[in-house]
């Protein structure tokens, strides 16, 4: 993929994060483990999605080349993809699940809210939208994560497993590049660093609710916004690009 | 000045009708309003798309509308059938824009609307409520019996907008509008 400008790119890895997680999430419609459930994950996974269309279409709008949203969602192959490494993790069982929500979550709605303050008036009322549902999301997680982690043994183990999982992926949301560095003096990126105290405080308050440890320090692993990715995205690729890989163009 | 069926008669099919200056804008935004009116909402078609605050602006040319939820798979829907209303009203050369800013907020539910979702089934969302109530933690008002008495099942429910409850009194189930 042609090298995109910081402001394209920064939309695309704003997108890659709401799409991979909303495809995710899509995985668990129909096999939740209760109806409730399920409506939840799938309209997480709506909301998502409906973000990663607002954000990839300001990043093809950028690029002026003709891609638009969908362009982007389905016709990129796994190194061009930009999302944090978190989001595209398994699904695991329930409380995995539900452990990578919670991370990812909160970072999103500190992220967001922050963001409503950009100076790129497209992405700051995207983020204002956007922010409102999320709020729900992160609500939703922590609700869980108190219930799976202060529960029976067995939904503590799982919880803290799920959370053991997912943990080496969080330095990662909070890594300020080049691309961001220089949006950030134009005001038009936030300070993702800046953010990891509050993450901190919010997650640290949810667990001690939840009666969980905090997972202890992991060496992060990083490398998504460069397209470097785990072994899981390609296969989720192939499953969501599908359609669009065997019949190109195929509109409905 | 008020709106008669003159109005509409007035208008030759192309939206085009004989006034000039403001006064024809006048009229046809109050044309373009009872059309709007009419369309009802895809997924809860008791209340129309001006019951429901999604339509910002109306304009002698254009019209303007936010999506409820970024996800919301209705929006795409919504424009549809807004489109269709006013082509067949003969105003098909009126466009329709979305914008995002700002944000849809359930307050902009119009009061006729929010009694509207309440005869259908549906719990509406308490008005100027602030930021804490998106928690939805106060209790809903049953819309079949009228208790106080309820609780929340699912945070989410049949659609984005939507979370599910229960009544404790009459022990039906029912819809609560989220507070957005």
């Amino acid at each position: 993929m042609a090298k995109l400008s910081p402001l394209a790119q920064y939309a695309l890895r704003l997108g890659d994060d709401s799409l991979i997680l909303g495809q995710r999430l899509g995985e668990w419609c129909g096999h939740a483990p209760a109806l409730e459930v399920d409506l939840s994950l799938a309209n997480v996974a709506l909301d998502l999605i409906g973000q990663a269309t607002l954000f990839l279409g300001v990043a093809g709008e950028t690029e002026a080349k003709g891609r638009d949203a969908d362009v982007l969602a389905f016709h990129r192959d796994v190194l061009d993809f930009t999302n944090c490494l978190l989001v595209e993790q398994p699904n695991g069982d329930f409380a995995q699940t539900i452990a990578r929500q919670f991370l990812f979550s909160h970072f999103q709605e500190l992220q967001f809210e922050a963001l409503t303050r950009s100076s790129d008036a497209r992405l700051a009322a995207i983020a204002a939208k956007a922010v409102k549902e999320v709020i729900y999301h992160a609500r939703l997680a922590s609700d869980w994560v108190a219930r799976l982690g202060d529960g029976t043994d067995e939904s503590k183990a799982r919880m803290a497993a799920g959370l053991d999982w997912m943990w080496r992926f969080v330095d990662e949301l909070f890594v300020m590049d080049a691309i961001d560095e220089a949006l950030l003096k134009q005001g038009i990126a936030i300070d993702k660093a800046a953010l990891r105290p509050a993450w901190d405080a919010r997650v640290d308050v949810a667990l001690a609710d939840a009666a969980l440890a905090r997972p202890p320090a992991r060496r992060p692993v990083l490398g998504g916004r460069n397209g470097h990715h785990s072994e899981h995205l390609g296969h989720l690729l192939s499953e969501m690009q599908f359609l669009q890989r065997a019949y190109p163009g195929a509109t409905w | 000045m008020s709106v008669s069926l003159s109005d509409t008669r007035a208008h030759n099919g192309s939206g085009a009708i004989s006034c000039d200056g403001e006064e024809c804008a006048r009229v046809t935004q109050r044309q373009l309003r009872a059309i709007l009116a009419n369309v009802p909402d895809p997924e809860i078609p008791a209340v129309s798309v001006l019951d429901l605050g999604i339509v910002r602006e109306i304009g002698e040319h254009a019209i303007t509308i936010t999506p409820t939820y970024t996800g919301c798979p209705a929006t795409l829907a919504i424009e549809q059938s807004i489109r269709r209303a006013l082509d067949e009203a003969g105003f098909a050369h009126v466009t329709i824009a979305t914008t995002l800013s700002p944000p849809w907020s359930s307050d902009w539910i119009s009061d006729e609307g929010r009694e509207k979702l309440r005869v259908y089934g549906i719990a509406p969302p308490p008005k100027g409520a602030d930021a804490s109530a998106l928690k939805n933690d106060a209790p809903a008002t049953c819309p079949l019996c009228g208790s106080d008495n309820t609780e929340e099942l699912s945070r989410f429910g049949s659609t984005p907008c939507k979370a599910l409850w229960r009544c404790k009194a009459c022990a039906e189930p029912f819809d609560r509008f989220k507070c957005h």
